[in-house]
C-alpha cells in the first residue's frame, strides 16, 4: 500500500470525479469531495515523510520502467508542493458548503464538485508525474475543469472572463507541447530524468534554445507573470468565491513549481542562466509585476480584483526569488509559496463568508464590517497582515529570506525595492482596515445589526489564519524543508 | 534543398502564424476559434513530421520492412487531438451561453456592453 503512494495521489481524486456525479444530493456530493480531499491530504503528508526521511521515491507506472512506461518520481520538492496543494484544497473544500449552495443554486452543485475533483487531479498529477508529455496532459484536465468553473459565476462577465482564459490558456499549453515536441525530437525521451541527462549534450543546438523559449513562454502564460497577467484579475473577479480561493492558493503554485521543475531539473540551472539573460529578466519582470500589480491593486473598487492584482504582485517576489538563483533564493521561493498559498486561501475565504452575507464584495461594503462580522473581518486583518509581511505573521518569513538572499548576493537595491513593494501594499490592505473598523456605518442605509458568517466558513477560514501566525513563529516546518529541496536542487548539501 | 526536403516544418510554421494571427486579430469569438484550431492543428503536423523516418514503413512487424517510421510521436499526438476537441468544445459551449446573454459573439459588442453597466 505505502509503495503505491505516488499514484494514489492523482488517482483517488481522478475516479472520484465521474463517481461524484452519480451522487444526485448536493450535500453528498460536498461531504464525499471533502473526504476525497482529505485522503489525498494524509497521503501527501505521508510521501512528504518518507521523502523527508529516506530520498526520493520512484514509481513505474504499470510495472513498466522508466524509458519504456512512465515514472513518477517524488522528491522533495514536489512532495512539499502536493503537501500545499492538497492542504489548501481540504480547508477550502470544508468552508465550500454554503458559499457554493448561495452562488450556484440546487441545480449545478454535483457538476461544481465533480469539475473540482478534475481540476484538483490535474494539478496533484502535474506535479506528480516525471514525464513530460504527462505534464501537458494533466496541465489539460486542470485547465479545462478551471475554464468550467469560472465559467459557473454569477456575473455574465465570468463567461467572457473563461472564454479570454481559454483563449489565453491555449495558447500557453500548446506552446508547452511544441516546446515538449523539439525536445523529443533532440534526446528521444520524455522523462525528465532522461532529458536532463541527455539535454547537456545536443544543447548547443537552436532547437534546444527553441524548446526552452516555448516552454518558458507557456508556463508563464499559465503562471500569470507580468506582463502576461492580462487574464487574472478578470478570472479571479468573476469566478464563484470558492473557486476563487482555490485557484489563488493552488493554481499559480502549481505553474511556479513546473517552472522550477523545467528551469533548473530538466534543462538543468546552469543552461537556464546562461542560455537567456534569465537572472536580470526575472529579477525585472518579478520586480515589475510586484510594483504595477500592488500600484493597480490600490485603484481597485472590488475587494476579490484588488486581492487578485494582489496575487499578480506575490508572484512577482516568487519569481524573483527564482531570479535570484542561489540556494537561499529559491528557498525563498518556496517559503514564499507555502505562506502566499495560507494567505490568500484565508482571505478569499473570508470574502466568500462577506458575499455570502453581503451579497458583494466592493469597498463599500466593508464600511462598518468590523461591527457587523467582527470574526470575518478579523481573518481578512490578519491575513492582510500576513500578505505585508508583519512580523508574527508567515509572511514575514518569507520576505526576510527573501531580503536576506537578495543581500547575500550583493543585490543591495533588490532588498530595498522589496520593502517598498511591501509598503504599497500596506496601503492596500489598510483601505480595508480603516473602512471596516475607522468609517462608521452607512448613514444612508437602514441600520444592519451583527450578522456573522456561517460556522462552516469561519472555522477553516480561522484554521488558515491561525497556520498563518504558527508559522510566522514555528518556522522548523517550512525552513526544514525548503532548504532541503533547495538545496536538493541546486546541488548543494542533501 | 533545404526548402523542399523540410517543407512540412514550412508548412508547420505558416500554419501556425495564421493561427495565431486569426487568435490575436479577429473580433469574432467563433472565427477565434477557428485560428485556435488552426494553430494546434499546425503543432499535429509538427509531431507526426518529427516520427516520419525516410523511406520508414508503417510501424507493423512485417517480413518486408527493415525500417520503420516512429509510432510514439503519433500515439501522443492522439492524446492532444482528443485534447483539442474538448477545448474546442468547451469554447464552443462558451460562445454560446455568450451569445444568450450578451446577444452578440463580436468581442467589440461585449466591451461596450460591458462597460455600460
Amino acid at each position: 500500500m505505502l509503495t503505491h503512494l505516488p499514484i494514489l495521489q492523482v488517482i483517488l481524486p481522478l475516479v472520484a470525479a465521474p463517481s461524484c456525479l452519480f451522487l444526485q444530493k448536493s450535500r453528498l456530493s460536498w461531504a464525499f469531495t471533502l473526504l476525497v480531499s482529505l485522503a489525498a491530504f494524509v497521503v501527501s503528508a505521508l510521501l512528504l515523510q518518507q521523502v523527508m526521511s529516506e530520498g526520493s521515491i520512484r514509481y513505474s507506472l504499470g510495472g513498466w520502467d522508466a524509458p519504456w512506461g512512465i515514472e513518477y518520481r517524488i522528491d522533495v520538492l514536489n512532495a512539499w508542493v502536493l503537501f500545499i496543494v492538497t492542504g489548501v484544497s481540504t480547508a477550502v473544500i470544508a468552508a465550500a458548503r454554503a458559499s457554493v449552495e448561495s452562488e450556484l443554486g440546487a441545480s449545478r452543485q454535483t457538476i461544481f464538485y465533480t469539475l473540482y475533483l478534475l481540476c484538483f487531479s490535474g494539478l496533484l498529477g502535474i506535479v506528480a508525474t516525471g514525464d513530460v508529455f504527462n505534464v501537458f496532459v494533466f496541465l489539460e484536465i486542470s485547465s479545462l475543469s478551471t475554464y468550467a468553473l469560472i465559467a459557473m459565476g454569477r456575473d455574465r462577465r465570468a463567461l467572457w472572463s473563461a472564454f479570454q482564459y481559454l483563449v489565453l490558456g491555449t495558447i500557453g499549453a500548446t506552446f508547452i507541447l511544441i516546446g515538449i515536441g523539439f525536445l523529443y525530437m533532440m534526446t528521444g525521451t520524455l522523462n525528465m530524468l532522461d532529458l536532463a541527462e541527455r539535454l547537456p549534450a545536443v544543447e548547443s543546438s537552436t532547437a534546444v534554445l527553441a524548446a526552452f523559449a516555448f516552454i518558458l513562454v507557456g508556463i508563464c502564460l499559465k503562471l500569470a507573470l507580468f506582463p502576461l497577467h492580462l487574464w487574472l484579475p478578470n478570472a479571479y473577479s468573476s469566478a464563484p468565491s470558492i473557486v476563487t480561493a482555490f485557484l489563488a492558493a493552488t493554481a499559480t503554485k502549481v505553474a511556479l513549481y513546473l517552472l522550477v521543475r523545467f528551469t533548473v531539473t530538466v534543462f538543468g540551472i546552469d543552461f537556464s542562466l546562461s542560455a537567456l539573460p534569465l537572472q536580470s529578466l526575472f529579477i525585472l519582470l518579478g520586480l515589475a509585476g510586484v510594483f504595477v500589480g500592488s500600484a493597480v491593486a490600490i485603484y481597485q473598487s472590488n475587494i476579490k480584483r484588488m486581492f487578485a492584482y494582489s496575487s499578480v504582485a506575490q508572484i512577482g517576489y516568487m519569481i524573483v526569488g527564482i531570479g535570484i538563483s542561489t540556494v537561499a533564493g529559491l528557498q525563498a521561493t518556496l517559503l514564499h509559496l507555502f505562506n502566499h498559498a495560507l494567505m490568500k486561501a484565508a482571505l478569499f475565504l473570508a470574502l466568500a463568508g462577506l458575499v455570502l452575507r453581503a451579497g458583494g464584495c466592493a469597498l463599500e461594503d466593508f464600511r462598518g464590517l468590523g461591527r457587523r462580522m467582527p470574526w470575518t473581518m478579523g481573518a481578512i486583518a490578519v491575513a492582510g497582515a500576513s500578505l505585508v509581511g508583519m512580523p508574527l505573521t508567515a509572511g514575514f518569513i518569507s520576505k526576510w529570506h527573501l531580503i536576506a538572499a537578495a543581500i547575500d548576493s550583493g543585490f543591495w537595491i533588490l532588498a530595498l525595492l522589496i520593502v517598498a513593494g511591501s509598503l504599497l501594499s500596506a496601503v492596500y490592505v489598510w483601505r480595508l482596515i480603516d473602512a471596516a473598523y475607522l468609517q462608521g456605518p452607512d448613514k444612508s442605509l437602514p441600520e444592519q445589526g451583527r450578522n456573522e458568517a456561517p460556522l462552516g466558513i469561519l472555522i477553516p477560514t480561522w484554521g488558515l489564519v491561525l497556520a498563518n501566525l504558527y508559522f510566522g513563529v514555528e518556522t522548523s516546518l517550512p525552513v526544514t524543508v525548503t532548504q532541503a529541496a533547495s538545496a536538493y536542487l541546486l546541488g548543494g548539501a542533501p | 534543398m533545404l526548402l523542399s526536403a523540410l517543407y512540412n516544418y514550412w508548412v508547420v510554421v505558416l500554419l501556425m502564424m495564421t493561427g495565431l494571427y486569426m487568435v490575436i486579430a479577429q473580433g469574432n469569438l467563433i472565427k477565434k476559434i477557428i485560428g485556435l484550431n488552426v494553430f494546434q492543428t499546425s503543432v499535429f503536423i509538427f509531431y507526426i513530421s518529427v516520427g516520419k523516418v525516410t523511406g520508414g514503413s508503417a510501424p507493423i512487424l512485417s517480413q518486408l520492412a527493415t525500417v520503420y517510421s516512429n509510432p510514439l510521436p503519433h500515439v501522443l499526438i492522439l492524446t492532444a487531438i482528443v485534447v483539442g476537441i474538448a477545448t474546442t468544445a468547451l469554447a464552443l459551449a462558451l460562445v454560446l451561453r455568450i451569445r444568450q446573454s450578451y446577444g452578440s459573439v463580436e468581442e467589440q459588442d461585449i466591451l461596450t456592453r460591458d462597460s455600460q453597466c
